[in-house]
């Protein structure tokens, strides 16, 4: 325990004096300041008449949209932090030399493996649950709307984070850096194609996107979580206002159910023990 | 009390080429041996395998008693990588702590100037990695190889970007160790470093020993060497104490003789012929 807690803080103490907190904190304070602009025009110039008599609640339409929205690009902030905290971990360290003389240490190979994922998850599922509470407090304060959940979809946001951090400290063990990076980012970029194609599905009563989607979600469940957590956001609201959610670009998201939330956690032990057998077997 | 290091039949191959073929060596308590060899003759890796990086293919390495790679094995030893580097964004102070703490050393700050001063860089061990020279860095690499007090030090390549002070003082350093009883295996390209320093050799060509002992058993006498009259006479099994009787023997003989000369090989001499030439 002693050790993966030195790796972990030694770790976060090298991100912090390289910066990378700085221009994090800095690029999320620009994105915010951008996304309350948004927000502000966008319920500064809505007409929320135009809708009269159809009993659509268009301000509900408008926050449940942005903060969708909100929620897309956390997610994508958060899988940037975590794969540059992450991609070169292994290989690319052993390569450059930097990883032998931890190793020569009384420190095992999985001590040192968690200490960093320990460090990189947990500063990315921090971020990603400031950044999406900040943003949610933004539409509330801006455009009088808040979620009907936000606990659910901050802890999907917080775990689906964590689970691309694995992802990439699994591929650091097996790839180059930059190979990895690049295998992540198309991970993640094939979830959300997976996920956009089931909302399609859902809005098109197209069964076979709905089943690819559903499959994507259990193969990849970062995205099943940002899925659920998208659906979260405005499970309470019914009738035609919800009928109005459903056809908007984040409206066809599903929950998977609860199921979806152990599978994610039996999924990351999976991809931690896989990681930490091919680190054991890794000659360095 | 077991070895130091202790290596039995070892064997790795990666892929089709094979990196060790049966090697076997034994480095004793305090005691501080030579590894020599050719490029890719397997060095590095038998001080990888002894360090628990790279697993062997068969055979097995010991440190102190204990399997190499285990935890008590890490415990009893120190090691600088030939390839190696630190994060050129902390200072030598917070590299050699970061060690401190993983090797579970309670040596604090007097530990920490102590290696410091050993390795001549007292004033820079607040300096960032990054702004340090490749000597300095090589220096410092050598004290966190020492943190711990470990009783096995693996040092790979550790002055090949040193000047000739730095050199004298890495090897007044080993020479202290040897003096504290810490066991060294020191792979070197440098010969005449490892003839003033090492109290046995080793020499590994295509990953075999292919010859072991003390310098002045390798570095033997060469012949004895004659200039006369009718030119240049060389006796080839001749030592030192021959020479009286081989210049008795020649004006005896009417040889008329000019100069005397014994031969003797190097360590250089004993590793070109045990590595054929490479």
């Amino acid at each position: 325990m002693t050790a993966i807690r030195v790796i972990a803080l030694f770790t976060l103490r090298e991100s912090l004096r390289r910066r990378v907190f700085t221009v994090v904190a800095i690029l999320t304070v620009v994105f915010l300041a951008l996304y309350g602009l948004g927000i502000w025009r966008l319920y500064a110039e809505l007409d929320r008449n135009q809708l009269d008599g159809t009993g659509v609640k268009i301000e509900i339409v408008a926050g449940a949209t942005v903060l969708g929205l909100a929620m897309f690009a956390t997610l994508f902030l958060g899988t940037v932090l975590a794969v540059f905290l992450t991609l070169g971990a292994v290989r690319g360290d052993a390569e450059r030399g930097l990883l032998q003389p931890l190793l020569v240490r009384p420190v095992s190979r999985r001590d040192l493996l968690l200490g960093r994922y320990v460090a990189a998850a947990g500063v990315c599922a921090l971020y990603v649950a400031g950044v999406f509470l900040a943003a949610a407090i933004l539409t509330w304060a801006l455009g009088g709307w808040w979620p009907d959940h936000m606990l659910g979809p901050t802890l999907g946001l917080m775990l689906g984070v964590a689970i691309l951090a694995a992802l990439s400290l699994a591929g650091s063990v097996f790839l180059s850096a930059t190979a990895n990076g690049i295998a992540v980012f198309m991970v993640f970029g094939a979830g959300l194609v997976a996920g956009l194609l089931g909302q399609i599905g859902e809005a098109l009563a197209a069964g076979t996107l709905q089943d690819v989607s559903t499959g994507a979600s259990w193969l990849l469940p970062f995205e099943g979580l940002y899925q659920a957590g998208l659906s979260g956001l405005t499970a309470d609201t019914i009738g035609f206002t919800r009928f109005a959610i459903d056809l908007g670009p984040f409206g066809g998201a599903q929950s998977a159910g609860p199921g979806l939330w152990v599978w994610a956690i039996v999924y990351l032990g999976l991809v931690g023990a896989w990681a930490l057998r091919g680190f054991a077997r890794r000659d360095l | 009390m077991p070895a130091a290091l202790s290596v039995t039949g070892l064997d790795k191959t990666y892929g089709s080429v094979r990196a060790l073929v049966g090697v076997d060596l034994e480095v004793g308590e305090g005691e501080l041996v030579g590894l020599l060899g050719p490029n890719g003759a397997g060095k590095s890796t038998l001080v990888k395998i002894a360090c628990g990086l790279v697993t062997p293919t068969s055979g097995g390495a010991e440190v102190c008693g204990e399997k190499a790679g285990s935890q008590a094995a890490h415990r009893a030893l120190g090691y600088l990588a030939e390839l190696f580097r630190f994060p050129d964004w902390c200072t030598g102070h917070e590299l050699l702590e970061l060690h401190q703490r993983l090797a579970g050393s309670e040596g604090g700050a007097a530990e920490r100037a102590e290696l410091l001063e050993l390795v001549a860089l007292t004033d820079a061990g607040g300096r960032p990695i990054g702004t340090m020279s490749k000597g300095m860095q090589q220096r410092l690499g050598i004290a966190q190889a020492l943190i711990g007090s470990p009783r096995l030090l693996l040092l790979d390549e550790p002055t090949s970007a040193l000047d000739p002070s730095g050199r004298r003082t890495v090897r007044a350093l080993l020479e202290e160790l040897r003096g504290r009883g810490v066991a060294v295996l020191l792979n070197s390209h440098l010969l005449s470093e490892v003839e003033l320093v090492c109290d046995r050799v080793a020499i590994i060509d295509h990953g075999a020993v292919v010859a072991a002992g003390t310098p002045a058993e390798l570095s033997h006498a060469g012949g004895v060497e004659v200039e006369t009259a009718a030119g240049t006479r060389v006796f080839e099994a001749a030592r030192r104490d021959d020479a009286p009787r081989i210049v008795r023997e020649l004006v005896e003989a009417g040889e008329e003789v000019y100069g005397v000369r014994v031969l003797t090989s190097s360590l250089e001499d004993a590793y070109l012929e045990a590595v054929g030439g490479r």
